[in-house]
């Protein structure tokens, strides 16, 4: 997915070994070979010992391209995708805390219905948000409440799975690491990945 | 059958069970109850290094020389990351080495005690992987992972960082356990659909050109490419690393390409509408100007690593899996040929472009040592080398025999790793001749390992090519540099000969041609290390030469 600046950015699957120092591991490993994480997002996965990882790096096009292959190479790494190119689902969600003393707060209640995000905590002066979604769908809703005061903002990375159902001939992507060997399949131009 | 033991104990249970006889190490505090146990394991052979990088680089020698993992001991702090250059060499080069680092006890950990360094942080990107163990009951297990990473896939170093009270600990030891490493995959045959795309380019291609990198000599499939070759009729050209992977005396055989190969070599590559790369990553001492790296050819590439397909140079044919295993696939579905066209043209190009010529002069050279050294040991001994003008006229001078008889450090260009290599080498073989090929920079980094070959009567014959200079330097300030010649001169060289002697070695000084053959077959027939000083030209430049980030349309002939 082209950025901008002849950079691209690639979504990457992982599954990984819950070990101490597995994020140097893989931090260290883009740091020395040039790719800038753009997002990250870990957790504990539905297998035991296993942690999910989906990094969003960016890059010119031939340098991230080469990041699943990379990272396939790290012990602790147990499945690599890059599911850029493939029918993906992906979610990121947001903590908005934003000014809304009495005279506007029917109006913030009224873009979060909108933009069905949750109220979650109520202050005096206040009130806090939670959105998730496409990365469109929150920069949006963050847009729209600057003019009442953003007092606080917290992102967190994007999460990806494929979808459940698979439409014939998009399941390819561009490394695809846990086959008995990994190999190299073109990539299939397809539209906007995300899905809001 | 689990045993009950102390945490050094298993260590060396550990060891043992994968086969290790031979150790290079020094000891240090955190890592004393670990030699505390030595005595109790007579067949794990130590060998008392000067400098943890000797250790690092002597089982480097080893593991190249062998085909075993090398092993290496060091203790927390300064001795840890004084492995690191010989790691570095190791990963940047796929040797299998295993090296167990002390460290502080566990409960000092982080609190920046006395000699304690997080070898295990600093050495992630110079190893294939790294362990910090904090329990007995982990050693061994631990070890016998890192043995299997270390030795199998793409080979390389791996680290496994050890505290104090882990090795006093008492834990148990299960030698049978099973290994679990869900992340890792080790590449057998490849996939058959790449075989077959890659013979199909091979039978339909005219002008095909096989460049054997490192990946055959370190699956050992040097017969193999052989046969490939020799039912194939293409010519053969190796990578640095790959020289010694095919006879070079062979019809087949072109030379090594690149900043300093034969230009016949660099010119076979340039013209070909093929390039069959088994194990090489297309290194950028090869390639150069990656745009301009042989337009007209497509380039089917055969390697263990699925990271390094595309890394560098795109490719029409991938074929990821383990070489010998590829060989086996691959042989019977290429069709045998002749090349009769492009194998004259390569003879052509090879009478056109001499590319080796020995100066003809009275002075010494080092052009006609390491021919010397050739003629004299017949193609027969290892050679190891450090890197500059030495390590290429060894590579383009010595007439390799024997297959894996080459030693150097190739991708880090580790000045230094000559003296120790050699010893490891020679430990490995103890019925070979080793010769050390030196430049009188590198033996300087490394030389008090020396001390180690008398110390354990290891007969390593060390041949300084001695001009008082950075040779490779003071060409580079002279091509790139206007001249301008900056700390390239050693002013203050010590007598090596003198030097040899203080040692309690043999030291012989060479400073013209009539001594060469002499000198050399007295090294050989003396029974133990000996140095053999040549006084060499002091400025010649290396030829020929593409320079850095160029490409063939560059290349620099001999002027001569």
């Amino acid at each position: 997915m082209a950025s901008g600046n002849g950079t691209f950015q690639r979504t990457i699957s992982a599954l990984v070994q819950d070990k101490p120092g597995v994020l140097a591991r893989i931090s260290g490993l883009f740091r020395r070979r040039g790719f800038n994480i753009a997002s990250l997002a870990v957790g504990r996965s539905e297998q035991p010992g296993m942690s999910r990882m989906t990094f969003v790096v960016e890059g010119p096009d031939e340098v991230v391209r080469h990041v699943a292959a990379q990272l396939d190479r790290l012990i602790d790494v147990v499945e690599v995708n890059d599911i850029t190119e493939q029918n993906i689902v992906w979610r990121e969600l947001a903590l908005i805390k934003v000014a809304a003393p009495t005279a506007i707060r029917g109006e913030v209640l009224e873009l979060t219905n909108v933009y069905r995000a949750n109220v979650i905590d109520i202050g005096v002066e206040s009130l806090t948000l939670e959105i998730s979604g496409g990365r469109q769908k929150i920069d949006s809703l963050i847009e729209l409440l600057k003019k009442f005061g953003l007092l606080e903002v917290i992102r967190t990375g994007r999460v990806a799975t494929l979808r459940g159902t698979l439409v014939e001939g998009e399941a390819d992507g561009l490394y695809q690491a846990n086959a008995s060997n990994p190999t190299y399949v073109l990539p299939i131009t397809t539209g906007e990945s995300g899905s809001v | 059958m689990s045993k009950h033991l102390g945490g050094s104990q298993i260590v060396c249970e550990a060891l043992l069970k994968e086969g290790v006889d031979v150790v290079f190490g020094i000891p240090g505090g955190a890592i004393l109850p670990l030699y505390g146990v030595l005595s109790q394991y007579p067949d794990l052979r130590h060998i008392l290094s000067r400098h943890e990088q000797g250790a690092a680089h002597s089982a480097d020698g080893y593991a190249r020389s062998t085909g075993k993992v090398g092993v290496a001991f060091a203790t927390s702090g300064p001795g840890a990351t004084n492995l690191v250059t010989g790691l570095a060499t190791a990963m940047m080069d796929s040797v299998p080495m295993v090296a167990i680092t002390g460290q502080v006890g566990r409960a000092a950990i982080g609190t920046d005690a006395f000699q304690e360094t997080d070898i295990t942080g600093a050495t992630l990107p110079v190893t294939k992987h790294n362990y910090l163990v904090m329990r007995a009951d982990d050693l061994g297990a631990t070890i016998h992972e890192a043995f299997h990473i270390a030795r199998t896939g793409r080979p390389g170093p791996v680290l496994i960082d050890i505290p104090k009270d882990v090795f006093t600990e008492m834990g148990e030891y299960n030698p049978d356990a099973p290994i679990d490493l869900p992340g890792y995959k080790v590449t057998g045959k490849a996939d058959e659909s790449q075989v077959e795309a890659a013979a199909k380019l091979i039978n339909e291609a005219e002008r095909p050109v096989i460049l054997a990198g490192h990946g055959v000599v370190l699956s050992r499939s040097w017969g193999e490419l052989k046969e490939f070759a020799e039912k194939t009729q293409i010519p053969v050209v190796t990578t640095l690393l790959g020289i010694s992977s095919f006879p070079e005396d062979h019809v087949l055989s072109t030379g090594f390409p690149g900043m300093h190969g034969m230009a016949y070599a660099s010119l076979a590559v340039d013209q070909a509408d093929l390039i069959i790369n088994f194990g090489s990553r297309f290194d950028d001492r090869i390639v150069g100007d990656a745009k301009r790296f042989s337009t007209g050819s497509k380039k089917i590439h055969v390697d263990i690593d699925p990271a390094e397909i595309n890394k560098s140079i795109q490719v029409e044919a991938p074929v990821v899996g383990n070489i010998k295993d590829v060989f086996a696939q691959l042989i019977p579905k290429v069709k045998q040929a002749t090349h009769v066209e492009w194998l004259r043209h390569i003879e052509h190009l090879k009478a056109e472009h001499p590319s080796l010529r020995i100066p003809e002069t009275e002075r010494l050279m080092g052009q006609h040592v390491v021919k010397a050294l050739s003629d004299v040991t017949k193609g027969d001994a290892i050679i190891t080398t450090g890197v500059g003008q030495h390590q290429m006229w060894a590579a383009q001078h010595y007439q390799f025999k024997n297959a894996n008889s080459w030693l150097s450090s190739g991708g880090a260009g580790t000045m230094g790793y000559e003296v120790p290599s050699a010893i490891g080498a020679q430990v490995g073989n103890p019925d070979k001749l080793v010769w050390s090929i030196c430049g009188d920079g590198g033996f300087q980094m490394t030389l008090m390992e020396l001390a180690t070959a008398v110390e354990n009567n290891l007969p390593v014959k060390y041949a300084i090519l001695n001009n008082n200079h950075l040779g490779m330097i003071t060409q580079w300030q002279g091509f790139f540099y206007d001249g301008d010649y900056q700390a390239e001169t050693y002013t203050a060289n010590p007598d090596f000969v003198k030097l040899a002697e203080a040692y309690g070695m043999k030291g012989i000084r060479v400073t013209s041609q009539d001594e060469l053959e002499s000198a050399i077959a007295e090294a050989n027939a003396h029974n133990g290390p000996v140095i053999v000083d040549f006084v060499i030209e002091k400025v010649d430049d290396l030829y020929p030469m593409i320079p850095a980030g160029q490409s063939v349309q560059e290349l620099i002939e001999d002027p001569n």
